[in-house]
C-alpha cells in the first residue's frame, strides 16, 4: 500500500517525484538513498511535490521515494522535558552522539529515551470506564513535573480491562488495556499525534488570570493572560529574543516550550547553558526541568523551520491536556512565514503581498487559534492553558509589512518594540504608546484579589502621566522645555522617573531581571506618590528646581535593582522618607516665603 | 553521493545571464560541481542549481561570456565543491574560488572539505564568553567582541571600515598566545587598493604568515563571489576546529556578495523580495554568518567581522537589515562623525554587541564594566537629544542639566571615541576615560550604576584635574582618510 516512487526533479528543499499516486497529502516520505525526511505538500496526477526537511545537496533524479503512511507526527510521552529538538522532533543531543559537532543527514533517532524507566502510578482500576483523553496513570517526568498518562484523544470511550500495578517501567510497556467497540487496545505511556491537527478539548474558557512574567512593562502595563496570545514585533536588536527569554525564564507556568525558528544558534545554546543553572523561584528547581526547546536555526533546512512551529504547539497542547499552564514562545514567526514563502515560490504559486502566499493570514490565524484556556477531555476534570507569544521580525522594522499586519489581527496583546528606544538603550524597548493589551480588564480582578485593590488606579494614573508627557514632548521639541509651566515640567520629570524607575528593566541584572507583582505595585505607587507630593509642593510655592534635586530621587530610580524582593519592606521605608523630605522642603520653603 | 559519474554532456539548451541549461541529462545531482569547457578550450567551474526532467540548470562562476550552444562541454563530476586544506594554507593567497593566486603550487591537501559546510548542532556549540581586547575604546568599552561572535561593520561608501577592520585584526592578535591566532580575509568584489591595504597592514604587524587571503576583486567574475566567503569560512573552520586556532574572519564587502546572489535569482526568474533581492536572502546570508562560533570539545573559534556598505547609508536596506537580524550585533559607522573627522566614526547608539554581557564583568574585565557602558550609552543618547534641541531653541533655552549633557557628548566624542589608527588602549585606560566623562555629570544622574561602584570610581569635581577636558582634548590628529 505504501507509495514507492522516483525523484524526477530537485531544487533546493523542493523535490518532485512520480509514481506517487497512493501517497496522501501531508504524508511523510523517505526521500532518496539516504532516506531524508520529507512531507508531501501537493499532488498532481501521480506526481508528488515534497518539501524535504534535510539538506538535499547531492540528491539526484532517479533515486527512490517511499511513503510512510503517516502524517508528520510527534511522539508524546515522558522524556520530552529538558530536551532540545529540531523542527521535526529529532533530539539534537542524541544526533550529536551520532554525527558530532555538525548535524548529519538521514540520522534517525527516537525523540525520547524508550528504555528509561519511570515510576508508574496507576490512577484507574480494572473495569473503570474511561473516555478518550482521560488520565489513567502518572509518572514523575522531572522533579518539577508530574506527567499524566492519558488515553489518546482519538481513541474511543471504553472500559479498562487490564492495568499494570505501580512500578518502574519503560515507556514501551503496555500499562493498561482498553476495550472499546473496536476491540481491545493496549495503552502505552506514549502515543503519536499529527502536528498539523490541533488536539481536541471539551470546552474553552476565557483567559482571566494574568501570566506573571516579572517584567514590569508587561505585567503592569500590557499584561497577557494565561491561555492568551501576544506578539512582539521589532526591528533587529530591539529586544525580542531577550524578552522571550525573560518570559521563558520567569513566567509562572508549569511548562515552557521555546521555539527557535530560523534564528541564531548561539541563542539556543544560551538557553541550554543558562536554564539548568537558573532556579525557578517558586519551586527552587532548575528551570530546565520544565522547559523543552525546539530549535531550527537560520542555517538549518528551511522546510523544517515551517514544521517547527507545529511541532512546538503540539507539544504545548499535550501538556495543557494534563491540566497544566503552558507557555509557548516562538522566535521568530517571520522566519516561519518566510519558509512558507520559499516553498510557495518553489511551487510556483501565485504570490500575494511581498511574495508571501495568499494563505499566510489563515495559517497565522490557525496557529494563534491553538492558544487557549481549556477544560481537557475525559476525567478527571482538568483545566490547562497554552499561552502563545510570537516574535515578529518586520523587514526594515516596518510594521506595515504582511506578517506584522496579519499577526495583529489574531493576537490580543501587542508589545511594539521601538528602534529609537533601543538606540537610546531604553530596554525593554516596548513602546508604551503603541502597545496594548486586550486582557487588561480581565486580569484586573486577579490583581485586585491577589495583590492590591489599588493596582488598576495606580496603573491608570501613571499611564496617564506617560500619555501627557507624549503630547508635551511635541511642544518641547519645538519650543524647548522652558516654555512649559512648572506643572507640566513636573510631568516631564515624573514621566522620566517612570521610564527609568519602572519601564526600563535590565534583564542581565541579578535583581532587576525579575520583579514580583508586589514589588511592581510598590514601585508604581512610590512614583505616583512622588508626583502627588510634588504637585502639592508646587502649589505651596516650592520651586521645581528644589523638587527636582531632592536627594531621594536617585534612590527611587535605583530601587528596582538595589532593593530585592526579599527586602520589599524597604520600599515602604523609601516611601516614608520621600514624604518626610517633601515635608521638610515644604516647611523650609514656607518659612522662606513668610 | 555516488562516486565519479563523470559524464560529459554537450547538449546545451540555453545560456542566459550567469546560467547555462544543459539538456539530455541522465545523471546529475543537486548542488553538484560541473567542469565546463568553452569552445575555445578554456576551463570553467559551475554548480547545479536545479535538476530534473532531463535538464540541469548550472550556475557558471566565471560568467557565460564566450560560451556557445555548440561546442561547449559540461562534465558533472559527482561531488559538491570542495576546498583542499592543510596547515600549509597559512600565509597563502587564493582567488575567489580557492585556487592559488600567489604563483605557488596548490597546497598539499590533508583533506577536502565541502565549501557549503554543515549546520553546527546548537547543542554542540560552546557559548562564547571570552573577551577579545581590540585596543579600540569604543569596541572594548561599549561593543565588546568575544571569541566566536559574528559582529559586522555597517559602513557607507568612502568610510574607513577597512582601516578599522585592519586595526582590529592587528591589535586583537597581540593579546594572548600569538601562536594560536589566525586571520582569514575574504575580499568580495572590492577594489585592488583595499585588498592591498589590508595585506600590507597584516604584513607590517607580522601577521601575514598566520593569515589566509581570498581575493575576488572588483574586476573578477561576479558570480564567483557566491563562493568566496564559503571557501574562506571552510578554511577558517578547518583552522579553528581541526587545528585549534582562534580565527578572525573578515569578509568584505557582503553587499557585493548579495548583489551576485540577486543576479542569479533574476536570471532564474524567481519572484523577487524587497529591492529585487531573492526571498531567501535571509537564509542564504545566515548560512554564511552562522559559520562562526565555538564548539564543545574543540579549542579554536571562528570570530567573524563581515563588512558591508549600506547603499545610500540606509540601514533599512535589505542587506544591512537582514544581516542585523542574523549577526550578534553590529558596528555602524556614522556619516556625521566621519565628516567631523572622528576616527573610528562608530555611531554607538545604532551599534550593539549582543554577546558583550557574557564577555565582561568580574573576572573577565571589571565588575563595573557593564554599568559604565550602560550609563555611557544613556549619557551620550541624552546628549544627542539635547544637541538636537539646542539647534532649535539655542543654548539659552536649555536647563542646567541639559547643558552638562551637551558637554558630555563632546567629551565622549573627543576623549573616548576618537583615537589614533595605531593607538592600542588598555581596558583600564578605556574604563578610566569613561569614568572621566561620567564624572562630569552630577552623581545623581548616574542611575544605571550601583552605589558601590560610584563610591569606588566616581571622581568628584574637585579631584578632577581639568573639568574642561572636552575642549582641551579636541586635538585634531590622525583622521581616517
Ligand atoms: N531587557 C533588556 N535588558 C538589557 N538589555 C536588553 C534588554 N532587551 C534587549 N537588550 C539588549 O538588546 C540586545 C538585542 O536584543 P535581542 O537579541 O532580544 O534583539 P532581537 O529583537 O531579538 O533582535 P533580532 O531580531 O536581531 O533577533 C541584547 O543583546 C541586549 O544587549
Ligand atoms: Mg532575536
Amino acid at each position: 500500500m505504501v507509495a514507492k516512487g522516483r525523484i524526477i526533479w530537485v531544487s533546493g528543499p523542493a523535490v518532485k517525484a512520480d509514481g506517487m499516486s497512493t501517497v496522501k497529502m501531508y504524508e511523510t516520505v523517505e526521500v532518496g538513498d539516504s532516506k531524508l525526511v520529507g512531507e508531501v505538500i501537493r499532488l498532481t496526477g501521480d506526481t508528488a511535490f515534497i518539501q524535504v526537511y534535510e539538506s538535499t545537496s547531492g540528491l539526484r533524479p532517479g533515486e527512490s521515494v517511499t511513503g510512510t503512511g503517516q502524517p508528520l507526527s510527534v511522539l508524546l510521552g515522558p522524556g520530552i522535558i529538558g530536551k532540545i529538538y529540531d523542527g521535526i522532533q529529532r533530539p539534537l543531543g542524541e544526533i550529536a552522539q551520532k554525527s558530532g559537532s555538525y548535524i548529519g543527514r538521514g540520522v534517525h533517532t527516537d525523540p525520547v529515551d524508550m528504555k528509561k524507566k519511570y515510576h508508574f502510578q496507576p490512577l484507574v482500576r480494572k473495569s473503570d470506564s474511561v473516555g478518550s483523553g482521560s488520565v489513567i496513570g502518572s509518572v514523575e517526568e522531572t522533579p518539577l513535573l508530574n506527567h499524566s498518562i492519558m488515553v489518546p484523544p482519538d481513541f474511543k470511550n471504553g472500559t479498562i480491562v487490564d492495568v499494570i500495578s505501580e512500578g518502574d517501567y519503560d515507556i514501551e510497556q503496555v500499562v493498561a488495556t482498553l476495550e472499546t467497540s473496536d476491540g481491545k487496545i493496549p495503552l502505552k505511556m506514549y502515543h503519536k499525534w499529527p502536528v498539523r491537527k490541533p488536539r481536541p478539548y471539551t470546552e474553552r474558557y476565557d483567559p482571566t488570570v494574568p501570566l506573571i512574567t516579572g517584567q514590569r512593562v508587561i505585567d503592569t502595563y500590557f499584561p497577557i493572560a494565561k491561555g492568551g496570545t501576544g506578539a512582539i514585533p521589532g526591528g533587529f536588536g530591539t529586544g525580542k529574543t531577550v524578552t522571550l527569554h525573560q518570559i521563558a525564564k520567569w513566567a509562572d507556568s508549569k511548562v515552557v516550550v521555546y521555539i527557535g525558528c530560523g534564528e541564531r544558534g548561539n541563542e539556543m545554546t544560551e538557553v541550554l547553558v543558562e536554564f539548568p543553572h537558573l532556579i525557578d523561584p517558586r519551586s527552587n528547581r532548575p528551570l530546565m526541568e520544565r522547559t523543552v526547546l525546539v530549535a531550527n536555526t537560520s542555517n538549518m533546512p528551511v522546510a523544517a523551520r515551517e514544521a517547527s512551529i507545529y511541532t512546538g504547539v503540539t507539544l504545548a497542547e499535550y501538556y495543557r491536556d494534563m491540566g497544566l499552564d503552558v507557555v509557548l514562545v516562538a522566535d521568530s514567526t517571520s522566519r516561519w512565514a518566510e519558509a512558507l514563502r520559499e516553498m510557495s515560490g518553489r511551487l510556483e504559486e501565485m504570490p500575494a503581498e511581498e511574495g508571501y502566499p495568499s494563505y499566510l493570514a489563515s495559517r497565522l490565524a490557525e496557529f494563534y487559534e491553538r492558544a487557549g484556556r481549556v477544560k481537557a477531555l475525559g476525567s478527571p476534570n482538568r483545566t490547562g492553558s497554552v499561552t502563545l507569544v510570537g516574535a515578529v521580525s518586520p523587514s526594515g522594522a516596518d510594521f506595515t509589512e504582511p506578517v506584522t499586519t496579519h499577526t495583529i489581527r489574531f493576537i490580543k496583546t501587542f508589545w511594539a518594540l521601538d528602534t529609537r528606544l533601543a538606540y537610546s538603550r531604553h530596554y525593554p524597548s516596548i513602546n508604551w504608546m503603541n502597545s496594548y493589551s486586550g486582557y487588561l480588564e480581565d486580569v484586573s480582578k486577579w490583581w485586585k484579589e491577589s495583590v492590591s485593590s489599588e493596582w488598576y488606579d495606580l496603573r491608570a494614573y501613571s499611564y496617564n502621566l506617560l500619555q501627557r508627557e507624549d503630547t508635551l514632548k511635541e511642544i518641547v521639541r519645538l519650543l524647548g522645555p522652558e516654555s512649559l509651566p512648572d506643572e507640566e515640567k513636573l510631568i516631564l520629570e515624573v514621566a522620566r522617573m517612570i521610564k527609568i524607575g519602572i519601564l526600563q528593566q535590565n534583564s542581565f541584572d541579578k535583581v532587576d531581571t525579575y520583579s514580583s507583582p508586589e514589588k511592581q505595585l510598590k514601585l508604581v505607587k512610590l512614583i505616583v506618590n512622588y508626583h502627588k507630593e510634588a504637585q502639592k509642593a508646587l502649589k505651596e510655592g516650592i520651586t521645581l528646581a528644589d523638587i527636582r534635586t531632592m536627594p531621594i530621587i536617585p534612590s527611587i530610580l535605583k530601587a528596582k535593582f538595589e532593593i530585592t524582593d526579599e527586602d520589599i519592606a524597604k520600599l515602604d521605608q523609601l516611601d516614608k522618607q520621600m514624604h518626610e523630605q517633601f515635608e521638610k522642603i515644604v516647611n523650609q520653603g514656607v518659612k522662606l516665603i513668610v | 553521493m555516488s562516486d565519479s559519474i563523470n559524464i560529459e554532456y554537450t547538449k546545451i539548451a540555453e545560456i542566459k545571464g550567469p546560467l547555462m541549461i544543459v539538456d539530455g541529462i541522465t545523471q546529475a545531482s543537486f548542488d553538484e560541481l560541473v567542469e565546463i569547457e568553452t569552445p575555445d578550450g578554456e576551463k570553467r567551474l559551475g554548480r547545479v542549481l536545479e535538476v530534473g526532467h532531463g535538464k540541469a540548470i548550472v550556475q557558471v562562476f566565471e560568467g557565460t561570456t564566450g560560451l556557445a550552444i555548440v561546442g561547449t562541454k559540461a562534465k558533472f563530476i559527482g561531488k559538491t565543491m570542495q576546498m583542499p586544506v592543510s596547515p600549509e594554507v597559512l600565509g597563502r593567497v587564493f582567488d575567489g574560488l580557492g585556487r592559488p593566486n600567489d604563483g605557488l603550487p596548490e597546497p598539499i591537501a590533508d583533506k577536502f572539505l565541502d565549501v557549503n559546510g554543515e549546520p553546527m548542532n546548537p547543542e554542540q556549540r560552546e557559548y562564547p564568553t571570552s573577551f577579545i581586547q581590540t585596543g579600540v575604546s569604543v569596541i572594548d568599552g561599549m561593543l565588546t567582541l568575544v571569541r566566536g561572535q559574528k559582529l559586522p561593520i555597517f559602513s557607507g561608501s568612502g568610510m574607513p571600515h577597512n582601516i578599522l577592520a585592519a586595526q582590529i585584526a592587528r591589535q586583537a592578535s597581540v593579546v594572548g598566545t600569538k601562536e594560536d591566532f589566525a586571520v582569514v580575509f575574504a575580499a568580495i568584489g572590492v577594489q585592488y587598493s583595499e585588498a592591498q591595504y589590508f595585506k600590507r597592514s597584516l604584513e607590517e604587524s607580522g601577521a601575514l604568515r598566520r593569515s589566509v587571503l581570498f581575493l575576488n576583486l572588483a574586476d573578477d567574475p561576479a558570480i564567483e563571489r557566491i563562493i568566496t566567503p564559503r571557501v574562506a569560512l571552510t578554511v577558517a573552520e578547518y583552522l579553528a576546529f581541526d587545528l585549534g586556532m582562534h580565527v578572525l574572519a573578515i569578509l568584505t564587502d557582503m553587499t557585493n556578495y548579495s548583489e551576485a546572489l540577486r543576479e542569479i535569482s533574476a536570471a532564474r526568474e524567481e519572484v523577487p523580495g524587497r529591492k529585487g533581492y531573492p526571498g531567501y536572502l535571509y537564509t542564504d546570508l545566515a548560512n554564511i554568518y552562522e559559520r562562526a562560533g565555538r564548539l564543545k570539545g574543540k579549542n579554536g573559534s571562528v570570530t567573524q567581522v563581515p563588512i558591508l556598505s549600506m547603499p545610500a547609508d540606509d540601514i533599512t536596506h535589505p542587506i544591512p537589515d537582514l544581516t542585523g537580524y542574523i549577526t550578534e550585533g553590529q558596528m555602524v559607522l556614522g556619516r556625521d562623525l566621519f565628516r567631523k573627522g572622528i576616527y573610528p566614526s562608530v555611531n554607538v547608539l545604532m551599534s550593539l554587541s549582543r554577546l558583550m554581557k557574557d564577555g565582561i564583568g568580574e573576572g573577565k574585565t571589571r565588575s563595573d564594566h557593564s554599568e559604565v557602558a550602560n550609563q555611557l550609552y544613556d549619557a551620550y543618547s541624552r546628549s544627542q537629544e539635547v544637541r538636537a534641541l539646542a539647534e532649535i531653541v539655542g543654548r539659552a533655552g536649555l536647563t542646567g542639566i541639559d547643558l552638562k549633557y551637551l558637554d558630555t557628548g563632546d567629551m565622549f566624542e573627543n576623549n573616548f571615541l576618537k583615537q589614533n589608527l595605531d593607538e592600542n588602549r588598555s581596558l583600564e585606560e578605556t574604563l578610566s576615560r569613561a569614568w572621566e566623562i561620567l564624572s562630569a555629570l552630577p552623581e545623581s544622574e548616574l542611575t544605571k550604576i550601583k552605589d558601590k561602584h560610584i563610591k569606588q570610581y566616581y571622581r568628584h569635581q574637585n579631584q578632577q584635574q581639568s573639568t574642561n577636558v572636552g575642549v582641551a582634548a579636541a586635538v585634531s590628529s590622525s583622521n581616517a582618510t
